[in-house]
């Protein structure tokens, strides 16, 4: 029950690449967890298997206790690397879109959110900067009463200033139940609000421990070790 | 309040670190209300539970205390807090004269150039 992700032996493989490769991990619920590799090291390929945009090649990956489908995504909030919203929709029509889609999407939180940050929601998304648009994705997707919310590279298009914002969005929305995995390789900004890191090189696993560990076993930060690990 | 976190100690660490510094420097009063972990953790951009476990800690060494139904306190005993703020001076003052000694001042010789600073310091 306290685990929302298991993964067995994970492998997947793209023709001749091997994306990941026996893959181990379990994650608890109630956790916010670093996704951390260098490009091209399997975190996104990881992310996909969640969400069932991929199969595994063999190895078996569970979402609270369940394979990839109509039932985990219901409890999966996915934010993709890219904006997938159609351009000519008003924000407030992709908040009905999400509205419709998901029994435990907010819009209270949502449209909230949208005032904090001073969004109007009448506006077209093809007349937002790419910035805007990921907030307003960011906030759609941290709508939603998930179990797991999967951000990939969330943080990767916005500004400093709106960076902390995000941040705030994440720590302060998710409840204690859920997890949170945040893919990215902008470790520094993002080490103070995560519990646990995991670092994928090369398709491997190679660490999953906490910060804490980190800096009191190694006296160093996260981004400190993240640059040794995968110097190049 | 402020908060200043660097990244190579454990954050909850930091955290109480901080906490009890707004307690000895008197910005949070004995007997106040704190604010909610959320709160907390949404001021200083740290994790929930951090913060959690950093409460926790000032929980069980007693500088909080806990109502079931309406929140966190900072103790009411001011005795406590005297005795931190002592220590915490202690603490300050030890690393003062390790670093010192680092610079070849033996703790007398650091005495002496003390007293002197300080009444050189009051004429200014």
């Amino acid at each position: 029950m306290n685990t929302i992700l298991e993964c067995k032996s994970l492998t997947k493989n793209f023709s001749n690449l091997t994306a990941l490769s026996n893959v181990n991990l379990a994650l608890e619920r109630g956790r916010i967890i670093g996704l951390l590799g260098p490009n091209g090291s399997g975190k996104t390929t990881l992310i996909k298997l969640i969400n069932g945009l991929l199969v595994p090649n063999s190895g078996e990956i569970l979402i609270d206790g369940k394979q990839p489908g109509t039932e985990t995504k219901k409890i999966v909030s996915y934010l993709p690397e890219k904006t997938y919203l159609p351009e000519w929709m008003r924000v407030s029509q992709a908040i009905e879109f999400f509205s419709d889609f998901y029994e435990d999407f907010d819009q209270k939180k949502a449209y909230e959110m949208l005032e904090r940050l001073h969004l109007d929601s009448k506006k077209r998304l093809k007349t937002l900067s790419k910035g805007t648009k990921e907030k307003i994705q960011l906030i759609l997707v941290m709508s939603r009463k998930a179990d797991l919310y999967c951000l990939d590279e969330p943080i990767g298009g916005v500004d400093p200033a709106a960076r902390d914002y995000i941040l705030n969005t994440i720590i302060s929305n998710y409840n204690e139940n859920a997890t949170v995995i945040i893919s990215t390789h902008l470790i520094a900004d993002i080490e103070n609000i995560l519990d646990e890191v995991v670092f994928i090189k090369d398709g491997l696993l190679t660490l999953h421990t906490s910060v804490d560990d980190i800096r009191t076993k190694e006296g160093k930060s996260v981004d400190t070790l993240f640059r040794e690990v995968f110097r190049c | 309040m402020k908060w200043e976190l660097n990244s190579d100690r454990p954050v909850y660490v930091q955290l109480i670190e901080q906490i009890q510094a707004e307690i000895i420097s008197g910005n949070y009063k004995p007997g106040d209300k704190l604010p909610s972990v959320r709160d907390l953790a949404a001021e200083a951009t740290v994790n929930p539970n951090t913060m959690q476990k950093a409460l926790s800690e000032l929980e069980r060494i007693g500088l909080l205390l806990t109502n079931r139904t309406s929140g966190r306190y900072i103790t009411s005993d001011e005795q406590m807090i005297k005795k931190l703020k002592a220590e915490s001076a202690k603490n300050q003052i030890l690393e003062f004269i390790d670093k010192m000694h680092q610079l070849g001042f033996e703790p007398e010789e650091t005495l002496n150039l003390f007293i002197e600073i300080v009444k050189s310091h009051k004429q200014d």
